[in-house]
């Protein structure tokens, strides 16, 4: 039992770090930190591909003079983090695009508060 | 050449006039409307001769970069990718069409990033429809929504908070994606389509593949707006501007809708889904929850935009039954309903935005037997498209709804089949008050006033408003007649196994 | 912001420190290919180096540094470049993005790739870094700090 939470730690801590930005985007009333807790979400995805690409004994993947051939296991595995690029691209066009909604919102409303809101668009 | 590079050209052409179009625009600002319609003009047409080449010579796949798959990213270009391409390019060509009198009206002096942005989304909309690898799917889906949620924002006072709940609720839904796939890749080893599809039987009881399934349902069926998962839905749709939501609500479900087909039919396998395990049936119930639901919200609307956006709840519900149903009728009648619903919804909301042009509002308790006299040619288009939607033969509605009926009897769901008689009568009730009020009232009340009925002239609107919405009434008209054509090319479509 | 920052101390320092991060920007860009690094960390580190200056100088100025009417279009002219190596790919009958058609006449196949990939991390950059200080720009647009 205490092998099965002690040998998985990082998933633990990527669970709780899911539940806390969907606690943060579920429960808050605030917009802005609704978004706090979607950046949270989105980092904490990105960290599950990015633990669960290590090898044990394995360095960063360029070829190095050290071994002598290619071989694959000497090296983790680099195409989650080429993938996780990306993520974190997508992730800060959707905040940008977050904060120009937030911007507009506050201009109309003049008020950033989810329950004032859905008060003043009545 | 055009034939080898076809997958390919289509998300290009768009994506090169979203970037053409904010360079020209510094120079000239009229040449932003222009420049979409051409670009989307010879994307339809290009997707026409790619649908007709792929029926006749087989699937096209095409290798970014040379790289040949597994190690590269595949573009398929199979019948049925075909198929929805020709669908959202065409209803896309159409709703453009309409759009340059309502934008230049609505949104003055915004038109070059507005029509950047559309191109934008119709980039995500043909990448999502085309790739073969389910990373690509993934920022092709980001794509999409980052443009829907700018589209939707420049709407009414209330527009930007939809598009901020719409914004929370889809990122959401695309990092359970995300996240899904990452487990996928991790078992297998493999990003592409095709090789997962090989590779998955031999793992089948393995948990990591049910958390995938279960995080990828859940995530697209977020994009789709299946049931319980439909919240941004009503009122992104309602506060958006008439092209937005014209452009949004017939297309983007629906392809939301092609990709969970794709990945659950196609990549997961038919025994898995539904034999093993009963992921078929919830889709299917939750499906029924949402035609139920959608159906009798829309009767307690009073504001014809919000009433369209739940009917297109109930009718995201009909393609989630097909899917769900897992048999070759079911498979027909949600194929079939896509491309039935892409061309009644965007009638819909098009003839919706006619009405806000002339009258100013189109809220349904405002309307009055005047408008058969004012907008005949709308309210004759509106009509066409509410009887398809009930469901009226030949019109192309009863089709699907009838194929989707000869599925449910298939797999004998007769609780299935009375959700979809019900929801049909439902259906009526909602278009038919509006058809009454315009229709059925007469002048009777007007004799203090005699002459308040002979002053009403014709008020139609413009050509280039009122052309497509005759050419998208017409078209269901065709669909009905041309229903086994199209039939029996669906056929060609269908995974192994059903 | 409109009126620059009243502390010398941070007048001084940003002016002085921001073209050292714009150099190390365009190392990581052209490392991309090769060692860490790439289009989108090195156009950011660009953005990190014009916006140092946006906050802490008076509009004035900055606007000499990078105008605000730039960010748009040249943001568009980066990712065409990206657009237009694949393009030429095209084109000449191979893939779209198939690096070793691209029309370089002194290089081989391996090392035409290698120019490639280079070329399209060069326009990813300039996207980057246009995009990020355009956001910046329109969210402070009426901004009278």
């Amino acid at each position: 039992m205490f092998d099965f939470i002690a040998g998985h730690y990082d998933y633990w801590f990527i669970i709780s770090l899911i539940t806390i930005g969907l606690y943060g985007m579920i429960i808050k009333k605030n917009l802005v930190k609704k978004l706090i807790g979607m950046t949270i979400f989105q980092a904490s995805i990105i960290l599950f591909y990015i633990s669960s690409s290590i090898k044990a004994g394995a360095t960063v993947p360029i070829l190095s003079d050290k071994f002598n051939s290619a071989d694959v296991a000497n090296y983790i595995n680099p195409l989650p983090h080429a993938l996780m690029l990306t993520a974190i691209v997508v992730g800060v066009a959707t905040v940008g695009v977050a904060f120009a909604l937030l911007v507009l919102i506050y201009k109309r409303y003049n008020t950033l508060d989810e329950k004032e809101l859905i008060e003043r668009m009545k | 050449m055009i034939a080898k590079n076809l997958p390919a050209i289509l998300p290009l052409i768009f994506l090169a006039s979203a970037l053409l179009i904010p360079l020209l625009g510094v120079w000239k600002k009229k040449i932003a409307y222009p420049f979409a319609i051409t670009a989307t003009l010879a994307a339809a047409s290009l997707s026409v001769y790619g649908f007709i080449y792929v029926i006749l010579n087989g699937t096209i796949t095409y290798y970014f970069g040379g790289w040949v798959p597994p190690i590269g990213i595949e573009y398929v270009y199979d019948p049925l990718s075909s198929f929805v391409a020709v669908v959202i390019n065409v209803v896309a060509l159409l709703v453009l069409t309409h759009g340059y009198s309502v934008v230049k009206i609505d949104l003055e002096g915004r038109q070059v990033a507005y029509y950047s942005v559309v191109m934008l989304l119709m980039t995500g909309f043909n990448g999502m429809i085309i790739t073969g690898d389910l990373f690509n799917l993934y920022v092709f889906i980001e794509i999409s929504s980052l443009s829907g949620y700018a589209l939707i924002a420049v709407g009414e006072k209330r527009a930007p908070f939809a598009a901020f709940r719409y914004l929370i609720i889809g990122t959401i839904g695309a990092s359970f994606y995300l996240l899904g796939i990452g487990f996928l890749y991790f078992i297998s080893g493999t990003l592409n389509m095709n090789d997962l599809a090989l590779i998955l039987p031999m793992m089948k009881d393995s948990p990591t593949i049910l958390v995938a399934l279960i995080l990828i349902v859940v995530g697209l069926g977020i994009k789709m707006a299946i049931f319980p998962m439909h919240g941004w839905l009503p009122d992104s749709y309602t506060y958006a501007p008439t092209t937005s939501s014209a452009l949004i609500a017939p297309i983007g479900t629906k392809v939301g809708a092609y990709v969970l087909l794709r990945l659950l039919f196609f990549v997961f396998g038919i025994d898995y889904f539904s034999n093993e395990l009963p992921i078929a049936d919830l889709i299917a119930v939750f499906s029924c929850g949402g035609i139920i639901f959608g159906s009798v919200m829309a009767i307690a609307s009073k504001e014809m935009k919000r009433m369209l956006a739940y009917s297109s709840v109930a009718q995201i519900g009909y393609i989630g039954l097909g899917i769900g149903l897992a048999n070759p009728f079911g498979f027909i009648g949600a194929v079939l309903h896509l491309l039935n619903h892409a061309f009644m919804k965007a009638c819909l909301f098009i003839v919706a935005g006619n009405l806000r042009t002339k009258a100013g509002h189109s809220d349904i308790s405002l309307m009055d037997d005047s408008f058969r006299k004012k907008y005949p040619w709308t309210m004759a288009a509106f009509t066409v498209a509410a009887l398809s939607m009930v469901g009226l033969p030949p019109l192309a509605g009863f089709f699907s709804k009838w194929y989707l009926v000869l599925g449910t009897i298939e797999s004998s769901r007769w609780i299935y089949l009375a959700v979809i008689l019900l929801s049909s009568l439902l259906n009526a009730v909602y278009f038919f008050r509006i058809l009454e009020k315009v229709y059925m009232r007469s002048s009777v009340k007007y004799k203090s006033d005699e002459s308040y009925s002979d002053n009403i002239r014709q008020d139609e609107v413009v050509p280039s408003m009122l052309l497509p919405t005759l050419v998208l009434a017409v078209g269901l008209i065709v669909l009905g007649i041309l229903n086994v054509f199209i039939v029996n090319q669906i056929y060609k479509m269908m995974p192994e196994g059903l | 912001m409109k009126h620059g920052s009243s502390s010398p101390i941070i007048l001084l320092l940003s002016r002085v420190i921001s073209p050292y991060i714009m150099l190390f920007g365009m190392y990581v860009v052209f490392h991309g290919h090769y060692s860490p690094g790439g289009g989108f960390q090195g156009g950011a580190m660009l953005a990190a180096s014009i916006l140092l200056i946006r906050i802490a100088v008076e509009e004035k100025v900055h606007q000499m540094h990078f105008k605000r009417t730039l960010g748009i279009p040249l943001g568009a002219v980066g990712v065409l470049v990206f657009f237009g190596t694949g393009l030429i790919s095209l084109l000449l009958g191979g893939y779209f993005l198939d690096y070793h058609l691209l029309p370089i006449p002194w290089l081989e196949a391996p090392d035409l790739r290698n120019a490639g990939i280079l070329i399209i991390e060069v326009g990813v950059g300039l996207a980057v870094m246009t995009i990020l200080v355009s956001i910046y720009d329109n969210l402070l647009e009426d901004d009278d700090v």
